[in-house]
């Protein structure tokens, strides 16, 4: 719509930049109002083809709309978009076929059992993966009879993964996907999403849990008042890299905090100060929490 | 399986509506709730009103082969609308509805799962009614040109009521509230539409009512199976009236597709 052909010059707003065509995801100034109010509000996003990335934002970013307008769910108000190349809006069952949704919602009850959700599921795709191996891989093999009602939110949760990957997708969208998992199935789950990345699978991962964006993403990208507020690394986000590292020892009976871009100039500084370990020493740099805290209590 | 050998070749639209079929059958017959309330419901109807209201209706005819063509009537109103309106009320609250639309599962297949469970469980309905009916109340079944009559008005009229049912899921918040709408009228139709008493004893004016909706067409068009040609002196129009029965049901199988097409949603409303 609004493209320029020039190239765009330091700091100048990304939506001048052509869609990326070799991207699993390119989105231009994608605009989705309700109401009066603009809940994604010209968001331009890359998502490379293989990488997990993972969105970050608090409830009533924007988070979960710009995912389902990626998922063809919702149509947009502005802006362009394009998933494996097709533009959702238009995205037929070929184009759903690449596609693997796991919703916040999840899949709903049923009567039927884990497997008989899993083949019938898979009889809509072209290549599926087989059943008993899915249920393999996300840890549900000895619930296979079991009817998807009588499960525990967690093992639900697995089977909405299942569920979504028994087609083979080529791009999986993950929205929230460990709300409700303990500390174990949380790892659990990790380790099936990188050996799902392994595999070649493309992700986009919403969530609250910022460890497992650390975790898992090769990207993150963090959403506030419905617009890509900054995309990096995880250890880079926020200048998170360069950020000053906060030293703390005790001196004299006090507690004592520096600031300092050498880190390891000054810590051996302060060895040479004492004659033998210095007493409650502590490096730190801010963690992903502090940085994202930090970005989304302040709309750039 | 069924994956056609052509390079990313979709699984055809007619596998996966063999896969819906069967997806529906066992979430129907597994839910325990949806068997008692459809399937027996009628069938407590007709052992009560057969064992309690056993009078002659004059003519020789028991009131039981009356109520026959009625609680067949509503065995199929159960089966369809009531079961169509909740169930995907159901489905569409709890993320069911919104989980297919993401898959490359045709849209169609849905719909054709949905109409291979209301024709199964109607099916099972009417064999049961009459196997209790003639094996114990010594209804008379149909015979010669009669079975025409009672498989065409049995099946315009599921037909009507389908899509009716499916039109009312997409007014409804979710299951809950739809049983709590559907629920009510379908009992309130019944009783004004000639299922539990005879439809001359309604007064005049609540056979107008029962006469915009479905459910009065296809009990009268039941009772001209049921009943000797005789009794249809006691209908308001003293005929069977079955051009009219066909009409009203048509318009309303016309009705409840445009609602259809116009209302169904795949997902709960955006409210945000």
């Amino acid at each position: 719509m609004t493209r320029s052909s020039t190239v765009p010059a330091a700091g100048t707003h990304p939506s001048s930049a052509p869609l990326d065509p070799d991207a699993a995801i390119s989105v231009r100034g994608l605009v989705k109002r309700y109401g009066d109010r603009n809940a994604v509000d010209g968001l331009d996003l890359d998502i490379r083809r293989g990488e997990i990335f993972a969105l970050l934002g608090p409830n009533g970013a924007g988070k979960t709309t710009t995912v389902e307008v990626l998922e063809g769910y919702r149509e947009r108000d502005a802006g362009e978009v394009r998933v494996l190349g097709v533009d959702p809006a238009r995205g037929g069952r070929r184009w759903k076929a690449e596609l693997g949704i796991v919703l916040q919602s999840g899949a709903g009850d049923s009567q039927l059992t884990c497997l008989e959700l899993l083949r019938a599921q898979a009889a809509y795709y072209p290549e599926p993966r087989d059943p008993a191996e899915v249920l393999e891989l996300v840890g549900l093999t000895e619930k296979a009879g079991a009817r998807g009602r009588t499960l525990s939110g967690g093992q639900r949760r697995r089977l909405d993964v299942a569920l979504g990957i028994v087609g083979r997708p080529r791009l999986l969208f993950l929205d929230e996907p460990t709300t409700g998992f303990d500390p174990e199935a949380r790892r659990q789950f990790w380790s099936l999403i990188r050996s799902l990345r392994d595999l070649g699978t493309t992700m986009l991962l919403t969530t609250h849990y910022l460890d497992e964006a650390e975790e898992l993403a090769d990207r993150v990208g963090v959403i506030a008042h419905g617009r890509l507020v900054e995309v990096a690394v995880p250890s880079e986000l926020g200048g998170r890299g360069q950020a000053p590292a906060v030293v703390h020892w005790t001196e004299d009976g006090v507690r004592r905090t520096a600031e300092t871009a050498t880190p390891t100039a000054f810590v051996a500084e302060l060895a040479a100060r004492f004659p033998g370990e210095v007493p409650d020493l502590a490096v730190a740099r801010p963690t992903l929490e502090d940085v994202y805290l930090r970005m989304i209590g302040e709309p750039s | 399986m069924t994956t056609s050998t052509a390079e990313r070749g979709l699984p055809s639209v007619g596998s996966v509506c063999r896969t819906r079929a069967g997806v529906e059958l066992k979430e129907f017959f597994r839910q325990r709730e949806s068997v008692v309330f459809t399937l027996f419901f009628p069938v407590i109807l007709l052992l009560v009103f057969g064992a309690v209201l056993d009078y002659d209706l004059g003519s020789g005819v028991s009131f039981t082969q009356y109520f026959m063509a009625g609680v067949i009537a509503a065995g199929i109103l159960g089966a369809s609308l009531q079961n169509m309106a909740i169930g995907i009320a159901t489905e569409r609250s709890d993320g069911t509805l919104k989980s297919l639309a993401g898959t490359p599962m045709p849209k169609s297949a849905y719909f054709v799962g949905k109409v291979v469970q209301v024709l199964a469980v109607t099916v099972l309905i009417i064999a049961i009614l009459l196997g209790i009916g003639a094996g114990f109340y010594g209804v008379q079944l149909p015979s010669g040109a009669d079975w025409l009559t009672f498989i065409w008005v049995a099946a315009l009229g599921s037909a009507a009521c389908t899509l009716l049912g499916i039109a009312v899921s997409s007014l409804a918040r979710n299951g809950r509230s739809a049983s709590a709408t559907v629920t009510p009228v379908a009992l309130v139709l019944q009783f004004i539409s000639g299922v539990f008493f005879l439809f001359s004893q309604v007064p005049n004016w609540l056979q107008t009512v029962a006469a915009l909706f479905p459910l009065k067409w296809m009990a009268q068009g039941l009772r001209s199976v049921f009943l000797p040609d005789a009794l249809a002196a006691e209908e308001p129009a003293g005929s069977w009236e079955l051009g009219r029965v066909a009409l009203v049901l048509g318009i309303w199988c016309v009705v409840g597709l445009v609602l259809c097409v116009r209302t169904f949603r795949w997902q709960d409303r955006v409210d945000r």
